[in-house]
């Protein structure tokens, strides 16, 4: 890093649907940028706990992003991982103890992990890659899309653990009394095959859109 | 077993809870860094190391916090206390053993964002571990992590000389052996204990 020298980076001030977007699909952080994999296996085993999950890391990615991006020219290079951290830090520890006083049921089914947070790449990655060169409202908007695309995979990937493993959506029951609840994909090693199983279709679904973009410019070479 | 006893703690969090494939923990360099096996042992072993040293520094903060009733500031210090243990076990083994500290490289610094360092920190204090029982707990995180980060590489290795689908190859494969290698962890909730 120190090998390129620091100047004040060019900082383009639209807000374009694409700063919000990419987070969506093209970057998707869980899918595409394989970040913030450890809370979004380890609370996935239903769609509640990934819902609030997502929604809490959404919120430590707007505003520690915001606080980062508004200090971008205080924050010494040197020590800015340091004081990043401590900024992801105070914000994770007001999440805390929020959920904790909304909902104890909530907090105890999360538990460590909504303390974790702290040490999600996608938040760190997000205020060194982002927030440390754009200003506040391209910051926001990013974030934004990144927290959303991030709350989209987790509560897709908890969908399905919840649906197969036990037979319920949002606590719901589905199926009645005589589904049998698939136990592992609630268990540990559902989540690593429920997302690998959802890679491979994103992965499937991309090859198909890509060759028809392909197709549109005219470049028709096998993948 | 009893539930507190030293050999129960290292086998919960070695095997019936590892951190890897059962708590998802540290997953980033688990995915990253388990390519070929000459890199994943190393890795294993200073994670080890620096979840021993962040172990015992947790421990003492978490002391000195309760003490004065500051407990909200867990997080905070403890993450900057990992971050600074890093930095000193860094340059101290710069400085004393040249030879190690070339071998483990860019994985040190690296080490500072792996989640199974703070979830160590935070999953001892939250059980009330004793100094005693926080060394042993970060020994065992340690080995189990060492254990899966090792198995992972092997298994991987075997799999690059063999055919597969190129929707497949890449990270979808690697979950999936992370999935299987779950599942047989799983044999080890016999041992007993499930948290």
């Amino acid at each position: 890093m120190s090998a390129i020298p620091h100047r004040e980076p060019r900082e383009k001030q639209a807000v374009t649907w694409d700063v919000f977007s990419e987070g969506l699909w093209r970057d998707n952080p869980v899918l595409v940028m394989m970040l913030g994999l450890c809370p979004a296996l380890a609370v996935s085993n239903s769609a509640i706990n990934a819902l609030a999950m997502g929604l809490a890391t959404t919120f430590v990615l707007i505003t520690s992003g915001a606080i980062i991006s508004l200090l971008r020219r205080f924050i010494p290079r040197q020590v800015r991982i340091a004081t990043y951290i401590v900024i992801i830090a105070t914000f994770v520890t007001l999440v805390d103890y929020s959920i904790q006083a909304i909902s104890l049921d909530l907090y105890n089914a999360l538990g460590a992990f909504i303390q974790l947070i702290v040490v999600n790449c996608i938040i760190l990655g997000r205020a060194e890659a982002y927030a440390s060169r754009n200003p506040f409202g391209r910051t926001v908007v990013n974030a934004t899309g990144m927290g959303l695309g991030f709350t989209i995979a987790l509560l897709v990937l908890g969908a399905i653990r919840e649906i197969l493993g036990s037979g319920s959506l949002f606590g719901v029951d589905l199926f009645g009394p005589n589904f049998e609840p698939w136990v592992v994909m609630i268990l540990p090693p559902g989540g690593f095959i429920v997302l690998s199983l959802m890679l491979v279709a994103f992965n499937l679904v991309n090859r198909r859109l890509g060759s028809n973009i392909k197709q549109a410019k005219g470049h028709s070479h096998a993948a | 077993m009893q539930p507190d006893s030293l050999t129960f703690i290292f086998l919960n969090a070695a095997l019936m809870n590892n951190f890897v494939l059962a708590l998802f923990l540290g997953l980033c360099p688990f995915m990253g860094v388990s390519g070929k096996l000459e890199t994943a042992v190393p890795m294993g072993l200073a994670t080890s190391f620096v979840m021993l040293i962040s172990s015992l520094s947790a421990f003492a903060i978490n002391a000195i916090l309760v003490r004065y009733h500051i407990e909200f500031l867990r997080l905070i210090a403890y993450i900057a206390v990992i971050a600074s243990a890093v930095q000193l076990v860094e340059m101290t083994l710069k400085k004393y053993t040249p030879g190690l500290f070339k071998a483990l490289g860019i994985y040190l610094p690296l080490i500072t964002t792996n989640c199974a360092i703070l979830g160590l920190a935070l999953f001892q204090t939250f059980k009330h571990y004793g100094l005693m029982q926080s060394i042993v707990y970060a020994l065992g995180a340690g080995a189990g992590f060492t254990l899966a980060i090792a198995l992972m590489s092997g298994l991987r290795e075997k799999l690059d000389l063999s055919d597969v689908p190129g929707v497949v190859r890449g990270a979808a494969l690697s979950l999936m052996l992370g999935g299987l290698l779950s599942l047989s962890f799983m044999g080890f909730a016999g041992l007993g204990g499930t948290h």
